[in-house]
């Protein structure tokens, strides 16, 4: 697998698949994107970049571990969720503002928060099932 | 009244939970002499009852409650009538004084916080058990109360002896736990109701109800299970490898009596029938007779004891299945007495254990010189289970006689089961309250004394408790007994019975008994000689029963696992498929539900050539010789259905397939090259043609069931909604994506838990060292490939 073309390209591809991942992640709510398959893109990202510069560069470039990654997004999730409660509504009602940036209005909700956690959960779990194959394979 | 006490009735039934909690803190602080400040919470508890006393006397009822569950119409509620209240007040008084010996019994033991935790959480339990009205509040207290015995029994964990009989106790009382659960839920059934007052309101519908007996023979198994009726029985002297508080607290005064409880609880609705008169004395005349011809065997003072415990409770309830007013009023004044003896003379043997090293009948006498006190309550008590005046118990045995006396065949038979299970229960009282304090002084492991304060305050009261209550008997039946006698019988009954004998068939038969139990008592080695005779003639017992029952049920789960479970993937996958084909075609089948065949529409270019690559495709799968080609055309086909929902609109989806598919090609190629598989596939044809019929016949079934499943016309109702509001309600245009982040939020929160999970265990299984790299892995990978 690790042929120089490949080793060469495989960083800029996956660093461009994780900014594109993101992309799509934000736009999910509005146009065809979202958590899920945003979360999926990265993956691959990070596969990819296993694949053809060996795992331990991987673990280095995402620092956490990726269940630790997995975790803490599904915390977020669930974080999003108890936002509601204190306006009295129930769990994991979206709940909305807009801020104004530098003259620009943005909205923001606690569905973003939550799709970022959905996001967290896919890149962690599968990137970790993706790196524990490949270590074994290298090992 | 009901109301302005309400809150605080509440909190006292939370009371024990709080102080358990504190327990182990105070221990720390305090040593030993935090039991005085624990034995503040039940006393406030016992004060509390008090109150209720006279109100309840004068024939009212106290009732409260919150609501717990609306959407199930579930309270937590409580009703407090003569039975509950006399409960409740056995419950917190007798546990003031047991938290106070505990102090004294397990002074210095490293443990004694976490056993005053326990046995306050025990408190707790129990009293909600006998206060409860909703069936769901009696059903959790009743279950809390054999997890909390099971944590006390096995308190000395490091003793296999106890850790078997913690679990003995808990599959014989928890396996009764869901006998009354079902029980109840029949009761629900067939009444409509849901609580107990509303049940006792009800009067006669549940008699007449045609699931009586189910419901009847449900709820005995709780109780019987519970209050160690025989067979059931063995579990309670098993218990005894508790420490002394335990058994004085759990298996005399009150756990063990919840049986007997739920019994009287329920008579005025359930009892009075044919099946009720017939099963209730017939087990308890049963476990009367056993219980006490088992007590006479042993030389353990605890055992004795126990015994004597079992039997009292066959007595009990074969009194309250008696069907006679006198019966169940006798049966109160005895439950009373028992409370009061029974609960003093289990803390007088854990003494006599405490202060000279042993309890073994055998090797105790001429100890009372030493121990007065003890000395005293013991006789005390003593006096009251021997049935002799001026003791409540006397007044228990004349009721008694009196009650079952009546002349019918059942009655004379009964008599005279009872006559021998009390003449025996006084032999061993004596033997227990009065053999070990006299006699030439023997030589025991520890030099006899008088235990500390903490030790004799327990006893001492108790035993008095059961004196006075006989002198001053007015006032204890005007406030206990026959408001707890009309609540069991269900109308207004007076009890009037007093320390002045009356010349007549009772008292005679007393002397009898009294006779009798002297007799016995003389001859007590001679008796138990014989009985260990008999029973090594018998050589088997339902403790042995109950060990050979568990192995039974550990072989029978091993061979069973053998063959569901036989470790080889390609029959559970074969298995798996079959059934799925099945469960498709059987149904289409059966219920004339095949699809009718469909027009097919035109095709343009594009779509035919998409068409085109995915038959490609799965022909590459098929023909592949090896299997990283067969991997890899299997994502050809594929990425063709990506492709085709993109023409149909579906981009999220069209999007998440194509992701989806690469990781599964990437993922199912590591693991393949991981799993050190032949490269090609060796199956005999035979095997293939198998497969290949069974792969056709599933993939036809879920292809015709689509087929079948858009003939359905569309109902838009959720589209529709969905389409008008995610942009209104939900902010966003995206409508796959506002449904699974916001209108089905929780239900994607579930998935992300389920992928993280599956994450985690498919992490585990890769991590397991090479070596044995097991089937396991493969199918794991395989599902999650296609999950994500």
């Amino acid at each position: 697998m690790s042929t120089l073309i490949f080793r060469t390209t495989a960083p800029y591809l996956a660093s461009l698949m994780v900014l594109f991942s993101l992309f799509v992640l934000l736009r999910g709510h509005n146009e065809p994107g979202g958590g899920f398959i945003g979360g999926l893109i990265a993956a691959s990202a990070l596969a990819i970049y296993g694949i053809a510069c060996g795992v331990p560069s991987v673990r280095r470039a995402i620092y956490f571990h990726p269940m630790a990654i997995s975790g803490s997004g599904l915390f977020l999730a669930a974080l999003s969720g108890l936002v509601s409660l204190f306006v009295e509504q129930p769990f994991l009602t979206g709940q909305w503002i807009t801020l104004n940036v530098l003259g620009v209005p943005l909205d923001l909700s606690t569905v973003l928060f939550f799709d970022i956690g959905v996001y967290l959960v896919v890149v962690g779990s599968i990137t970790s099932i993706a790196l524990g194959l490949e270590e074994r394979e290298h090992a | 009244m009901a109301a302005d006490s309400q809150w605080l009735t509440f909190l006292v039934l939370f009371l024990p939970f709080f102080a358990a909690a504190a327990a182990p803190l105070l221990t720390r602080s305090f040593g030993h002499k935090a039991a005085w400040i624990l034995a503040v919470f039940p006393a406030f508890i016992f004060l509390h009852f008090i109150g209720f006393a006279a109100p309840v006397a004068n024939g009212e009822t106290i009732s409260g409650g919150y609501s717990w569950i609306e959407s199930l119409d579930v309270d937590f509620s409580w009703y407090l009538d003569g039975l509950s209240l006399t409960f409740a007040l056995l419950i917190s008084g007798i546990g003031t004084l047991i938290v106070l010996y505990s102090g004294g019994y397990l002074k210095g033991h490293a443990q004694q916080g976490r056993f005053f935790s326990f046995i306050l959480m025990f408190m707790g339990a129990m009293q909600g058990l006998v206060v409860a009205d909703s069936f769901l509040t009696l059903f959790v207290f009743w279950e809390l109360t054999s997890i909390a015995s099971f944590l006390l029994i096995g308190f000395d964990h490091s003793r296999e002896a106890a850790r078997r009989a913690a679990l003995q106790a808990l599959i014989v009382t928890g396996a009764g736990g869901l006998s009354l659960l079902a029980g109840l839920l029949v009761i629900a059934q067939a009444t409509g109701v849901n609580s107990l007052s509303a049940l006792l309101a009800e009067g006669e519908g549940l008699r007449e109800a045609p699931l009586y007996f189910a419901a009847l023979l449900l709820v005995l198994g709780g109780a019987f299970t519970k209050s160690a009726q025989f067979p059931f029985h063995f579990w309670l002297p098993n218990a005894m490898e508790a420490p002394t508080p335990v058994s004085a607290y759990l298996h005399s005064a009150t756990m063990v009596k919840a049986g007997v409880y739920l019994l009287m609880r329920l008579n005025p609705v359930m009892g009075e029938t044919f099946a009720w008169e017939t099963i209730l004395p017939l087990f308890g005349g049963t476990t009367l007779i056993v219980g006490t011809l088992l007590g006479l065997r042993q030389t353990d003072l605890k055992l004795m004891l126990a015994y004597t415990t079992v039997a009292s409770l066959g007595l009990l309830v074969m009194l309250t299945g008696f069907g006679s007013h006198l019966a169940v009023e006798a049966a109160v004044l005895y439950l009373v007495a028992h409370s009061l003896f029974k609960g003093a003379l289990f803390m007088v043997a854990g003494c006599i254990d405490h202060e000279t090293g042993t309890r073994d009948l055998t090797r105790l006498g001429g100890i009372g010189r030493a121990m007065p006190i003890t000395f005293a309550a013991a006789l005390l008590a003593a006096f009251s289970m021997g049935g002799l005046p001026p003791f409540f118990g006397f007044l228990a045995k004349e009721e008694i006689y009196a009650g079952l006396a009546t002349g019918s065949f059942w009655g004379v038979l009964l008599t005279l089961v009872a006559i021998i299970g009390n003449g025996l229960m006084f032999a061993i009282g004596f033997a227990v309250g009065l053999k070990p304090f006299i006699g030439a002084a023997s030589d025991t492991p520890k030099h006899p004394h008088e235990g500390p304060i903490l030790l004799w305050l327990g006893p001492v009261i108790l035993a008095t408790t059961g004196l006075l209550a006989a002198l001053f008997s007015s006032l204890s039946h005007h406030f206990v007994s026959s408001p707890m006698a009309s609540a069991v019988v269900g109308e207004p009954v007076e009890i009037s019975i007093s320390i002045v004998p009356h010349v007549g068939l009772p008292l005679l038969l007393s002397l009898v008994t009294i006779a009798l139990g002297i007799f016995v008592y003389l001859t007590l080695e001679r008796g138990r000689a014989s009985m260990a005779t008999v029973l090594a003639a018998i050589g088997w017992g339902p403790d042995r029963g109950f060990d050979q029952f568990v192995r039974g049920v550990i072989r029978i789960s091993a061979v069973v696992t053998g063959i569901v479970q036989n470790g080889r993937l390609d029959i559970y996958m074969t298995v798996t498929f079959i059934i799925l084909a099945a469960a498709l075609f059987v149904p289409m089948i059966g219920f004339g539900e095949l699809p009718s065949v469909p027009a097919i529409a035109a095709l343009s270019f594009h779509e035919w050539a998409i068409l085109v690559i995915a038959f490609i495709g799965l022909g590459a799968v098929v023909y592949a010789r090896d299997r990283l080609t067969a991997i890899v055309s299997l994502g050809i086909q594929g990425f063709a259905v990506a492709l085709l929902f993109m023409l149909f609109g579906a981009a999220d989806l069209s999007f998440t397939q194509f992701m989806v598919e690469t990781l599964s090609v990437v993922i199912l190629a590591l693991v393949m090259t991981r799993l050190r598989l032949s490269p090609a596939d060796h199956r005999p044809t035979g095997q293939k043609l198998l497969d290949f019929s069974i792969a056709s016949v599933c993939g036809a079934g879920l292809g015709l069931l689509l087929m079948r499943v858009v003939e359905v016309p569309f109902d838009p109702t959720l589209s529709t909604f969905f389409a008008e509001n995610s942009r209104v309600i939900a902010h966003g245009r995206n409508i796959v994506n506002v449904i699974i982040v916001d209108f089905r939020g929780l239900d994607t929160l579930g998935e992300i838990a389920v992928v993280m999970i599956a994450g985690l265990a498919i992490l585990a299984l890769v991590r397991v060292r090479a070596g044995k790299p097991g089937n396991a892995t493969k199918t794991k990978t395989v599902e999650t490939g296609g999950e994500a």
